[in-house]
């Protein structure tokens, strides 16, 4: 907890209302404040703007091949949308990995429509008015598993090996801080601040809590990121070199969240602070 | 002209709740680039919304409405059918309209 | 907001009017977006832009309901309902009173909408935000405080 006030410290947050000691009675009503109205701007959220152009991506003949999406196959068979993102990350036959939803539509828009791996990991992530394309793909295939349960699978020999991986990558110390992803999220009731830092390491609600809010349309700067942009953010914010954009990595990292959040429903992309 | 709103109305009886959802930077001019350089002021100021080609509502807005503003009001007087059509203009003139059918 | 405007809007022969001015192409749609309020929208107090709206003076009424944040999570984006129980609400208006331009906007419910409105506000700091209700002819107002706070690494 300390060492994660400094490191948001240093990260140049200012402090909010600064100086008021904040007790737990008072943490609980600020957090469900929060939830109350985070319920009230996921009511209609801005989020539904990038699933529109995700939608139009997907369905248009674009790239160096002139093909759409619509052979993609996300791991139910080519062109099948519905249904796909909670059953992410899962291995994939013909790549002979197991993969997130960034890195397969990546690898789809390379493969089918003939883009460069190196142009579209140029600037992966959304500032201003930019947004990269995988991202509006990505919101649209999350948009198209409302409501659904969480259901990454874990069948394939290599699921479970990837699991592990990400366990591992989710307690490994190190930097110049001695940090790890679990330094932050793997107790109950710690938090920056006034968020909540939801504990991953307990499978269901718990782990789910940082899981199904993503893709996320982020306040601060109304933007729209996915999880690769939050793993990377993580990892910048723990001093790590950052990982590779649609990394095996990250792609593991997301399998261990994927799998504890399991059995809990997607509510659709979400807002995010 | 900018990016598609996304509109959405839920006929409740006569009346149709309108949610509707902008594209838009909603810039206030008076923050700086990483240049220092002031971003010129960027936002819609006027709305309007018709059903069936009649004005319903307006609104007339500052810069400090939020980024992809969203906004909800009701509509009376309608039913299965019919066009509501949302128009906005910003401060240089850029202006979009979409329309949906209710209950459809 | 300009109530003369709004007013000349309302009746029935000048809108039917309109309407003929817009079916011939005489008057596009944008024509009449034409009375935005710029002394108000850049008046840097609340009073100052209620004068400009010739609002000043509304009386306080407990018919106007704000539901906002008590603490809002991120200031960037407040979301705020504004309901009026006044009879023959005509329009709502919206404050941020420190906010360095408090006036947010105003929504027209007169022509064909329910006395309700949702929008999303930036608020710099904790602040009241203030509805402001036009109804046959008289104002009313109500506030509710909002504080803005500063969260976390990114959510």
């Amino acid at each position: 907890m300390k060492h994660a006030l400094v490191l948001c410290a240093a990260l140049g947050l200012a402090a909010g209302l600064a100086g008021q000691p904040v007790s737990a009675q008072s943490e609980d009503r600020t957090a469900a404040e929060f939830d109350k109205f985070r319920e009230v701007l996921e009511e209609a959220n801005p989020a539904e703007l990038w699933e529109v152009k995700g939608e139009a991506l997907w369905k248009t003949k674009r790239g160096p091949k002139n093909a759409s999406l619509e052979q993609c196959d996300l791991g139910l068979g080519p062109g099948v949308v519905k249904g796909a993102y909670v059953q992410l990350p899962r291995y994939f036959e013909d790549t002979g990995k197991v993969m997130d939803v960034e890195q397969r539509i990546v690898h789809c828009m390379v493969t089918l429509q003939g883009f460069k791996f190196e142009d579209l990991a140029k600037a992966p992530f959304s500032r201003g008015d930019y947004t990269p394309d995988p991202v509006s793909l990505v919101t649209y295939v999350a948009g198209q598993s409302r409501e659904m349960k969480i259901a990454a699978p874990q069948s394939h020999p290599q699921e479970r090996a990837t699991y592990e991986i990400g366990k591992q990558i989710f307690f490994y110390r190190a930097g110049p801080w001695d940090f790890a992803c679990a330094t932050c999220h793997s107790e109950d009731g710690k938090r920056i601040r006034t968020q909540n830092l939801p504990n991953f390491t307990k499978p269901g609600e718990s782990a789910a809590r940082g899981y199904i809010g993503w893709p996320g349309y982020r306040m601060t700067g109304g933007v729209m990121h996915t999880l690769q942009w939050r793993m990377n953010d993580c990892f910048r914010q723990q001093r790590f070199p950052e990982p590779g954009y649609a990394s095996d990595t990250i792609a593991a990292l997301l399998t261990y969240m994927a799998v504890n959040a399991n059995g809990q429903t997607y509510r659709g992309p979400g807002i995010k602070r | 002209m900018g990016d598609p709103m996304k509109i959405r109305a839920k006929l409740e009886g006569d009346i149709a709740d309108v949610r509707v959802l902008m594209a838009h930077p909603m810039e206030t001019g008076q923050r700086k680039d990483a240049a220092g350089k002031v971003i010129p002021a960027h936002f819609i100021k006027e709305i309007r919304a018709e059903l069936n080609g009649k004005v319903v509502w307006t609104a007339d807005i500052s810069q400090a409405v939020s980024r992809n503003p969203v906004f909800a009001f009701k509509v009376k007087g309608a039913k299965g059918g019919d066009k509501l059509r949302i128009t906005w203009e910003d401060n240089t003139g850029d202006k979009r309209t979409d329309e949906i059918t209710l209950g459809s | 907001m300009d109530y003369t405007r709004r007013g000349l809007l309302r009746g029935a022969g000048t809108a039917g009017a309109l309407v003929a001015a817009f079916a011939t192409g005489a008057l596009r749609p944008a024509d009449v977006f034409a009375a935005w309020n710029k002394s108000a929208f850049d008046a840097k107090s609340t009073a100052d832009a209620m004068k400009a709206l010739n609002v000043a003076g509304a009386a306080d009424s407990t018919d106007i309901v704000i539901r906002a944040p008590d603490i809002a999570e991120n200031g960037a984006v407040v979301p705020i309902d504004i309901t009026s129980n006044i009879p023959g609400t005509e329009s709502i208006s919206l404050f941020v009173d420190k906010n360095p331009f408090p006036y947010v906007g105003t929504f027209d419910v007169a022509k064909g909408a329910m006395p309700y409105v949702h929008v999303r506000v930036k608020i710099g700091e904790s602040s009241n935000v203030r509805a402001v209700v036009a109804a046959a002819g008289k104002y009313y107002q109500a506030a509710k405080e909002v504080k803005v706070t500063i969260g976390g690494c990114g959510g």
